[in-house]
């Protein structure tokens, strides 16, 4: 039994500043590069002189459109194509225009001042609304629709709506937020012209899916290029596109044949990398006036800025937003998702989102409260009373999922015991009788990870499974090979611990390796909490092969037959004769020497798996936020925040622990501070992190956690994804919170002070 | 750029010396002309304090002071922590109590925290979190590194 938490491999090197993330690498003879970027959100490009540029004594060269050629342009995840430095028209403000490569970054930025480029603004279209208004001005020559999208069941909705004594309408926005890892986005592409090999160190959550899309985009051999992505500062969904100055980099060093390193600031990773949320949401809920939830509707204006570059399953233009029915069991449920294309940066699907289910959560969440106030009833009765129950599993939901395993109601007690409930709204009571604001917030949300079954789900047509790779030694040590790719998330230590779980190994005999495609297996990469649910029962499945290998190789050593050996204390021993048997460290000594193995038994233990999930994993989890806000200043104070997750069974529940914690933070900051905002001519006013504010030590609480376990009934070991559960589910709990503290109905997040102000009572 | 200074200093006990530009940031000087890459950038607002180190003792962000400026200093950054093979109890705390994910703050994050407990030695969690307002981490939600800088304390 390898699960528990133990502590991290991939420690012993962050403590000590030996870390190796991409700008720390130096080649011999790198150059750097540097982007000049628009200043303007929509503009015509009249002219670019960039002769001054390339006098510059340590410049090697500058790239434009017209110098890119076919490379001027890119295939995005979502099928469209986005500019990589643009050409006549510039739709962004921070889009990429033209690309420096000088001998170090300084020389790289002073020549960025030497280009001239002649701009004509044309007008901005910043939100959807506005989009998609008759006589709107055209973002793309397409013009400004990129997708509807609907799920459920219309006429039985609307049916279900007509028949409701209570109908509860609420507008609300997700405002445009920003992963923000503390890491920038960079690589350094090193084109070696003998071999014709092309190298890629990259900030890339999925090395394989981005080779495939370098194959497509510089028109190089697939198996000639090799993209290492190495230890990653944080990742949060942020570093799953690709973006231009990767393909600035590659471009230079093709052209130059020297390696040239590309790292951005803060301001353009917050003003040009993949954007989260930015959904306009008009929520409808409707109930019997018992309080039993009938149906929801919801319509949906996505914003997805000037190119769509939305990492989701191909067909899912909105995610998995159509999960919003949430826990609750609902006889209908309608959504229809509209997108547009406006003069902003591309992204949408990042900062832990599942595919959009944080919107999905947050919208369920919030009408849910929204019914309870209507209704004049406690928002935790109101939910209890419409739970899905725990016979009900499988549950095929009126949107098309069917969610796995759950246990709501235990979960639910659990967070209220934790939180001590009733205590809460007592003092609560007694508070807000001396006029004093104290809020009380409930989420409860279903989350759906794991993309994921290839019959549904692909990105760019590749399937969205992923695999593992065992190398036994012959002295009874493994690596493990994954295809998936750690950004902070402990995958060397709990991937080694499923392996050693499976083996009987100890934990310190297996290594992870991941992120170089040129030795692990092929896979999409580590997003929407997919780690655990694909590539981890990959590594069960491969592991299992090995230990099914090994009997085969045993009953050689033992001379008895597979058949009479059974796995247990992590050998294979005779059935009744425990005190006769063989570990797997001897085992792979046998296996890789010379005793005689069975016909078809090959030399050694190595096993590969690539594993097609037939179904997502469904976490859940019961959160409760108590906040204070400050009658002078409106200031919102998140004072105490229960957090109870149910992942399944926990690889390492310290991992997980530390996973609700960031989660959990985010949510502080989507709910209180962060939002990316532009002015009326398209301007980015959170191109810092003096405007883009994220929580301190601070601004967070304590955290009090708790957990369930329910196993999901597919997955080998039983676990679910947890990475994004905090971040999925906790706004809508301290939104509610502030909600309840104000006895208002909504307020739009970021709940800042001056927001919070306007809404006191 | 025109020009170049002489910059001598020690750093993690050995004495550097380098032609630098003006210019250069202290942060840079340390990454790239030393090589010490455990130093990182977060930010170009002086906000995230992924770049401390301490400079004559006190925890400063490397990314908001020249190199040039730092001539004559004695600089330690998260490679000078602890002695050969004994980590500073503090590595020893954040990894014990899992106060880091991805590991890029954590250097910066160590050397504010060996700043604030050499000042006070016995903080407690609100002048914890206090003293490490000016460190943004984005991983692990600062309880485990509340709870580490805490237990550091405690050991020593």
């Amino acid at each position: 039994m390898a699960f528990g938490s133990v502590r991290r491999k991939e420690d012993a090197r962050l403590i000590r500043g030996q870390g190796r993330f991409v700008d720390d690498m130096d080649l011999p003879g790198m150059l750097h590069g540097a982007v000049l970027r628009s200043p303007y959100a929509h503009a015509e490009i009249l002219s670019i002189d960039v002769s001054a540029a390339l006098q510059h004594p340590k410049v090697h060269a500058v790239l434009t459109a017209a110098e890119l050629g076919d490379m001027a342009w890119m295939p995005t995840l979502s099928a469209d194509t986005q500019a990589v430095l643009a050409g006549d028209r510039v739709l962004f403000q921070g889009q990429e225009v033209a690309f420096v490569v000088a001998d170090d970054r300084y020389s790289a930025r002073d020549a960025l001042e030497l280009i001239e480029v002649e701009y004509e603004p044309l007008p901005v279209v910043m939100d959807a609304r506005s989009a998609l208004a008759p006589g709107a001005t055209p973002v793309r020559d397409e013009g400004n629709h990129v997708f509807d999208w609907e799920a459920g069941d219309r006429a039985a909705t609307d049916a279900a709506f007509a028949r409701a004594e209570v109908v509860v309408e609420q507008d609300m926005v997700f405002p445009r937020s920003h992963p923000a890892p503390m890491e920038t986005c960079g690589a350094i592409a090193a084109y070696d012209r003998v071999e014709g090999k092309l190298t890629l160190w990259c900030t890339t959550q999925a090395p394989h899916a981005h080779r495939t899309m370098y194959a497509l985009i510089t028109g190089l051999p697939e198996h000639r290029i090799r993209v290492v992505s190495p230890d990653v500062g944080g990742g949060f969904g942020n570093k799953v596109p690709v973006y231009p100055g990767y393909v600035c980099a590659m471009a230079a060093s093709m052209q130059l044949g020297l390696p040239v390193k590309w790292v951005e600031d803060r301001s353009e990773n917050l003003m040009s990398t993949g954007f989260a949320r930015d959904y306009a949401m008009r929520g409808r809920i409707a109930a019997a006036r018992d309080g039993r939830i009938l149906a929801l509707d919801v319509d949906v204006l996505a914003d997805h800025g000037a190119f769509n570059a939305t990492a989701q399953p191909t067909r899912y233009p909105a995610g998995f937003f159509s999960v919003f029915t949430g826990s609750y069991d609902v006889e209908a449920a309608h959504c229809r998702v509209t997108g547009a294309f406006t003069n902003k940066a591309p992204g949408g699907v990042a900062y832990a989102c599942s595919f959009r289910i944080a919107e999905a959560v947050y919208l369920v969440e919030r009408l849910v409260d929204c019914l309870a106030r209507e209704l004049g009833v406690d928002p935790v009765a109101l939910r209890r009373q419409n739970l899905i129950r725990p016979e009900q599993f499988p549950y095929a939901s009126k949107t098309g999922w069917v969610y796995d395993s759950g246990e709501y109601e235990a979960a639910l007690d659990e967070a209220l015991r934790l939180a001590d409930y009733s205590a809460l709204r007592a003092e609560q009571a007694f508070k807000r009788s001396r006029g004093e604001l104290m809020g009380i917030g409930i989420s409860f949300f279903t989350e759906a990870v794991g993309a994921g079954p290839r019959k549904h789900m692909d990105m760019l047509g590749l399937a969205m499974n992923d695999g593992a790779a065992i190398r036994m030694s012959p002295t009874g040590t493994a690596q493990v090979a994954i295809s998936v790719q750690t950004q902070g998330q402990g995958h060397e230590t709990t991937f080694a611990q499923i392996v050693a779980h499976e083996l009987g190994l100890s934990v310190d005999d297996v290594d992870v390796i991941h992120g170089d495609t040129d030795n692990t297996p092929y896979g999409l990469g580590t997003y929407g909490s997919r780690s655990t649910p694909v590539s981890g029962a990959a590594t069960a499945i491969a592991a299992r092969k090995v230990r099914d290998r090994a009997r085969l190789v045993a009953a050689a050593m033992l001379e008895v037959a597979p058949e009479d050996l059974v796995w247990r204390e992590g050998r294979w021993s005779v059935a009744g004769d425990p005190s006769v048997g063989a570990s797997i460290p001897e085992i792979a000594a046998a296996a890789r020497g010379t005793i005689d193995l069975p016909a078809g038994v090959e030399t050694g233990l190595d096993a590969e798996a690539v594993y097609d999930p037939p179904n997502l994993t469904f976490p859940f989890g019961a959160y409760v936020c108590v906040v204070d806000i400050d009658p002078g200043t409106a200031v919102v104070k998140v004072r105490r925040f229960i957090a109870v997750d149910d992942c399944g069974v926990r690889i390492n529940p310290m991992i997980v622990e530390g996973q609700i914690h960031g989660g959990l933070t985010d949510g502080i900051g989507m709910a209180l501070m962060e939002t990316i905002a532009f002015d009326e001519d398209g301007n980015c006013l959170a191109g810092s992190l003096m405007d883009y504010l994220i929580p301190t030590a601070v601004e967070v609480p304590d955290w009090e956690t708790g957990m369930t376990v329910t196993p999901s009934p597919h997955h080998p070991i039983g676990a679910k994804g947890i990475g994004e559960s905090a971040t999925v589910g906790s706004p809508p709990a301290i939104v509610n919170a502030i909600c309840d503290a104000l006895e208002v109905a909504h307020i739009d997040m970021p709940c800042t002070p001056s927001r919070v102000w306007e809404a006191m009572p | 750029m025109a020009g170049s200074v002489r910059v001598t200093m020690t750093v993690n006990g050995a004495q550097q010396s380098a032609e630098v530009e003006p210019r250069l940031l202290l942060v840079h000087f340390l990454r790239e002309t030393l090589g010490l890459t455990g130093t990182h950038v977060g930010c170009d607002t002086s906000n995230c304090g992924a770049c401390t180190v301490h400079l004559n003792g006190e925890a400063i962000k490397s990314c908001t002071l020249l190199a040039a400026q730092a001539d004559g200093a004695e600089i330690k950054t998260i490679e000078g922590m602890g002695q050969e093979g004994a980590l500073h109890p503090l590595q020893e705390a954040f990894w014990e109590h899992h106060g880091l994910q991805c590991g890029y703050c954590t250097p910066g994050m160590i050397m504010a925290s060996a700043d604030l407990l050499e000042r006070n030695p016995k903080p407690d969690e609100q002048e914890v979190r206090e003293a490490l307002a000016g460190n943004l981490c984005r991983c692990t939600g600062y309880h485990n590194i509340v709870k580490a800088v805490l237990a550091a304390s405690e050991a020593s």
